[in-house]
């Protein structure tokens, strides 16, 4: 077996669930990697954008920002910001967008903060708020979430609802109008969740080796159902091996 | 070169053009382009109350609020990708209840210079239905009244009159901005205020044909011939621009594609140090901004053997050995 961090786990978990047909619309840090790994691993005809504006990226460096210069060299395309969010609104491309995002706060239903904690008019925390990524909750055709496990994080109520997931359950995107997808996998550090179609709730998918459902629960404020989930299966030697030597050779993502 | 056209020195355009109360926008995004030598001008020339409306302009908004000019932002992000997942000086300045924030999306700042751009009053989008962007406003209706650099109401949710099809169809109507000003950075430009943009223009275009008064910098004046080599790149034009700024390094130490690259030793040693603290905040501001008298002393300061590192390989734009550790 592989010797693996839990961070190219997250990384090698998203990267599988790309397919060819899909057009990943990438952050930075784990995501991107995650981007790539997909790229070089499952999916090599996946187009990869940025918000920003550039189009099927390739990836000489990793770059440090949405807007690192690291993007433009090599994109079949340079736009801006108006041309990369019509293409998630766009209901012949959107659909088929992905996007991973992460964010300080999630519920049962997948909603996401990336605002403020505590009251908005005079925060306890300020984060950096919205970006894209109320955008792409809203239009995109489904989107991922990447954040660490923690009672902090995974809370009962979000303190801003900046992203909407499924808001307060099954058919509340589709009474307020929302045309994108809404969440379909939230990756942490030890262990995978999907949503109930029905329900629209996240239930346990899978945890890492090392971890029980039980554990997991015990870092979660909402109780999740644990009953359908089984041991996800680690990254292989060759998958830790392209992240590593081909996704992020700089280490700077990636601890080392 | 007798003409000077539309030329004029930082300082002077800084004066003419930006002043106390006004609602300005920077072009650029988080660590690229941001125009950080006009943004270092307007601090030191001690102008005060802006409103800012941005997208994601990191650097430039995150000084600036520092510099005390800001008393408001309308914004869709304050970070800085790598360097700053949350603008250190704009947290601070949010928590402490110095400035007031009023949060879009990007997609939806980036429609309302459009709206600027095209001379309509919104844009329709489907971002942001069944959120707290709709719910929460950070100025209210009240304050909106009084305050005439606001838009009456913060966004407006409205049945789309055309519905054929939808069970439901409702669309945000974000207002449009027209700033009083807008500062970007450029590549190139002539002396009339023909702009080249290489690379990815963000929000840029927008932004500049919303305004009602815009300053390009640019690492360099040249002939309008040579623009005429690659009229597709020439994205913003004379009759948009108030005045042209040269300025090599300009946007230092933010990228400019196919010039330099991003520094991170002033981005994440220096300036994450310095300014998560209040009192060598102070002390950054008055050695690298109050301290200097212009750009070219605060480049010096800097230095060149600092600035030799991030020199652009002209084949990628950027610069592929450069140490980002």
């Amino acid at each position: 077996m592989a010797d693996y961090s839990l961070q190219e786990m997250m990384a090698v978990m998203a990267a599988r669930e790309v397919k060819n047909s899909d057009i990943v619309l990438c952050g930075t840090g784990i995501a991107m990697l995650a981007a790539i790994a997909a790229k070089k691993i499952t999916a090599p005809e996946a187009s990869i954008f940025f918000e920003t504006g550039a189009i099927d990226v390739q990836f000489a460096q990793t770059p440090l920002s949405l807007a690192d210069p690291r993007i433009m060299h090599g994109a079949i395309h340079l736009a801006g910001l108006v041309e990369s969010f019509n293409i998630i609104q766009n209901r012949t491309t959107g659909p088929n967008v992905i996007s991973i995002l992460g964010a300080a706060q999630i519920d049962i239903y997948g909603n996401l903060n990336s605002t403020s904690i505590g009251d908005y008019w005079r925060p306890k925390v300020r984060f950096s708020g919205s970006g894209g990524a109320c955008d792409i909750g809203s239009l995109a055709g489904q989107f991922w979430v990447f954040m660490e496990l923690g009672k902090k994080r995974f809370v009962e109520k979000v303190d801003y609802l900046t992203t909407p997931g499924f808001l307060d359950g099954a058919g509340a995107r589709e009474k307020v109008g929302l045309p994108g997808g809404g969440p379909s996998l939230v990756i942490t550090n030890k262990a995978s969740f999907r949503f109930d179609d029905t329900t629209k709730k996240m239930y346990l998918h899978s945890y890492y080796p090392g971890f029980t459902p039980e554990a997991i629960q015990e870092e979660i404020c909402f109780e999740v159902d644990l009953t359908r989930a089984t041991e996800a299966k680690p990254p292989t030697e060759h998958e830790v091996n392209i992240l590593r030597t081909q996704c992020d050779p700089d280490r700077m993502v990636l601890k080392s | 070169m007798g003409h000077r056209g539309k030329v004029l020195g930082l300082s002077e355009a800084i004066e003419r053009y930006v002043h106390d109360g006004a609602v300005i926008s920077f072009g650029g995004f988080s660590a690229t382009q941001c125009p950080m030598a006009a943004v270092h001008e307007i601090i030191r020339h001690r102008i005060k109350n802006l409103h800012v409306v941005a997208a994601s302009n990191g650097q430039s908004v995150d000084e600036l609020v520092g510099g005390g000019c800001v008393e408001g932002i309308e914004i869709a992000y304050g970070g800085n990708g790598r360097f700053a997942s949350t603008c250190i000086r704009f947290r601070r300045a949010v928590e402490k209840g110095e400035i007031k924030v009023e949060d879009y999306s990007n997609y939806q700042m980036s429609l309302r210079f459009m709206a600027g751009a095209m001379g309509v009053p919104f844009l329709p989008t489907y971002s942001s239905l069944g959120t707290d962007i709709i719910n929460k406003w950070g100025y209210g209706e009240e304050d909106r009244r009084q305050n005439p650099r606001l838009a009456p109401k913060k966004l407006v949710v409205v049945d789309n009159p055309f519905n054929v099809n939808r069970q439901v169809d409702q669309l945000v109507l974000v207002p449009a901005l027209e700033p009083d000003v807008t500062i970007i950075h450029a590549q190139r430009a002539d002396i009339w205020g023909n702009v080249q943009l290489m690379g990815l223009h963000f929000a840029d275009i927008e932004q500049a044909k919303a305004s009602k008064k815009l300053i390009v910098t640019c690492e360099e004046i040249v002939e309008t011939e040579i623009l005429r080599k690659d009229p597709y790149r020439n994205h913003i034009l004379t009759f948009q621009v108030s005045a042209v700024v040269e300025i090599p390094w300009g946007a230092y130490p933010c990228a400019v594609f196919g010039y330099y690259d991003y520094d991170p030793w002033f981005l994440r040693d220096l300036y994450q140090k310095v300014a998560k603290n209040d009192s060598e905040w102070q002390n950054y501001l008055d050695k690298y901004v109050y301290g200097v008298k212009d750009r070219q002393e605060f480049l010096e300061l800097i230095g060149k053997d600092r600035l030799q590192t991030l020199h652009a390989d002209k084949e990628v734009g950027y610069n592929p050995s450069l140490n980002r550790r």
